[in-house]
């Protein structure tokens, strides 16, 4: 625990250090404000909702949330101080989830900042908080289990560039798994009890329930076990190295 | 004369028979060597020879694909994190965080280790003095000469009091000073740890070693003692021993000679 906490320390520290951390907060929190105002037509619609602000957030995360999990251990195997890392004693489980934790818990930071548009449709209506609430638990989970895939795909690779692609390509797939960009594939190859198992993969499917309010005990099991699965693939993959 | 063993109490490090190959390369091939405390093995060969290689399975860093290494009696491929508390390791071109201070990243190495409060402090403080690091403890490391991020390097493997230290170059890129200045600090420490240095430059072997190796394609091809400043190296070759005095100011045409096909001259 004393090595996870210090090693999530040290990324924190390590984001704001440089403008990463700032730059990635100002743009997230742009982003998401102009694809709320202008491509939802958050005003337009004249509902005191955040369904257009929350709807957006699967496909933002696609490239935000990579920008900052490409570094996580591309970086550490650039630089050469991967090998300082590894031979601290440090057990490999408390590398990656201190890793993981820094970059969620930043993430967490960003997703926090946009607290002005939760006050603002308070300010215009009478929204139904706990939905909201509730969907920022969603977005939050949804956003770990986005950082525990780049994780395992930077794990791979000492480019950043190849991390940051890999994983918007994977993680794309996980969004899109339940809609007919997929299912329309799969469906002409595989029997249909197949095709459902993809199906429920769909980081969409379990979002949009959570944003309808009902934090249900699968969508979080779902989230959580698909974290913990990318990070033990991350601890695998980085366990591998040693064998050269 | 073969190199005395050491008691088996004072073997800090010891090497039984490793490999490591990557795909069909044996990048190192065989190598059996133990060291005691108070000695000061100086790892001599060419580029590539395999030095490296294997101070980073001392470390842990790589697996050996056959052999076996204990560190301070703990064997480390079994118990890693027993191993890793007992070496301090200076790896190859000095890799630290750069958007650190060396402070933040003496101070994280400290936390890692485990060492709290009064005792951080007094640790960090002299692994500073030790490496001379005060003047530069709050800049960014990236913005660090090469001399004093080799330094920061040193300060970290120093920082807690290891039993065994493992340097890979810890004078490359030093300026002639800094050089002399790691290589008493070196000197220093000798007496109460098992230390290995790699090097390039055969006249540390007699400025700091009291023992140096050959190591030449994966293989260990020669082990003495260093006895005033010459090398006494046991040569093995085509599983043959000889006797080979490397005197002063000679090692240069020794190693040549072990190492490429040329006669010594």
């Amino acid at each position: 625990m004393r090595e996870t906490m210090a090693i999530a320390k040290r990324e924190l520290l390590g984001y704001f250090a440089t403008p990463l951390a700032y730059v990635f907060i100002v743009i997230f929190l742009f982003t998401m404000g102009v694809f709320t105002f202008y491509i939802g037509n958050f005003y337009q619609n004249e509902r005191a909702e955040l369904t257009a602000f929350f709807g957006f957030h699967p496909w933002l995360y696609l490239f935000l949330i990579p920008a900052i999990s490409m570094r996580l251990w591309a970086e550490e195997r650039k630089a050469g101080t991967l090998e300082l890392l590894l031979t601290l004693p440090i057990p490999l489980y408390a590398a990656v989830l201190g890793k993981f934790l820094a970059a969620w818990a930043f993430a967490g930071l960003a997703l926090i900042l946009t607290f002005p548009i939760w006050i603002t449709v308070n300010y215009l209506g009478d929204p139904d908080n706990g939905v909201i609430f509730a969907s920022y638990i969603g977005s939050f989970l949804m956003a770990g289990a986005f950082l525990a895939i780049g994780s395992c795909v930077s794990a791979m690779t000492s480019s950043q560039v190849i991390a940051f692609v890999v994983s918007v390509v994977v993680c794309f797939l996980f969004t899109v798994a339940g809609t007919p960009i997929v299912i329309d594939v799969v469906s002409t190859i595989f029997p249909l009890a197949i095709v459902n198992a993809i199906s429920s993969f769909s980081f969409l499917t379990h979002f949009a329930s959570i944003t309808a309010g009902v934090i249900d005990l699968r969508d979080l099991i779902y989230f959580l076990s698909l974290i913990a699965l990318f990070l033990f693939a991350t601890a695998v993959l980085i366990d591998l190295r040693k064998a050269g | 004369m073969p190199h005395p063993v050491p008691p088996l109490q004072f073997r800090m490090i010891e090497i039984e028979g490793i490999s490591k190959h990557f795909g069909p390369f044996r990048a190192v091939d065989g190598i059996s060597l133990s060291v005691a405390r108070g000695e000061v093995l100086g790892f001599l060969g060419p580029n590539g020879a395999g030095k490296s290689t294997t101070m980073k399975m001392i470390t842990g860093f790589l697996a050996p694909s056959a052999g076996r290494i204990s560190v301070c009696g703990f064997d480390v491929a079994q118990q890693p994190l027993e191993a890793q508390k007992r070496i301090g390791y200076l790896p190859e071109g000095a890799p630290a965080y750069h958007d650190m201070t060396p402070a933040q990243f003496l101070s994280f190495i400290a936390e890692v280790r485990g060492i709290d409060g009064e005792a951080r402090e007094r640790q960090i403080a002299n692994a500073v003095k030790r490496t001379e690091l005060a003047s530069v403890l709050e800049q960014p490391i990236e913005t660090l000469s090469k001399g004093f991020k080799r330094r920061v390097g040193l300060a970290q493997a120093i920082l807690h009091d290891p039993p065994v230290l493992i340097m890979d170059e810890p004078t490359d890129g030093l300026d002639p000073n800094q050089k002399h200045t790691v290589r008493q600090l070196i000197r220093e420490m000798a007496s109460a740890k098992a230390i290995i240095v790699s090097t390039h430059i055969l006249e540390e072997v007699e400025a700091m070693c009291t023992r140096a190796v050959i190591i030449d394609k994966g293989h260990l091809v020669a082990d003495g003692p260093v006895v005033g400043r010459d090398v006494q190296f046991t040569v093995t070759r085509g599983g043959t021993q000889e006797a080979i005095t490397a005197e002063a100011g000679r090692l240069d045409a020794v190693f040549r000679s072990l190492t490429t096909d040329e006669a010594a001259s």
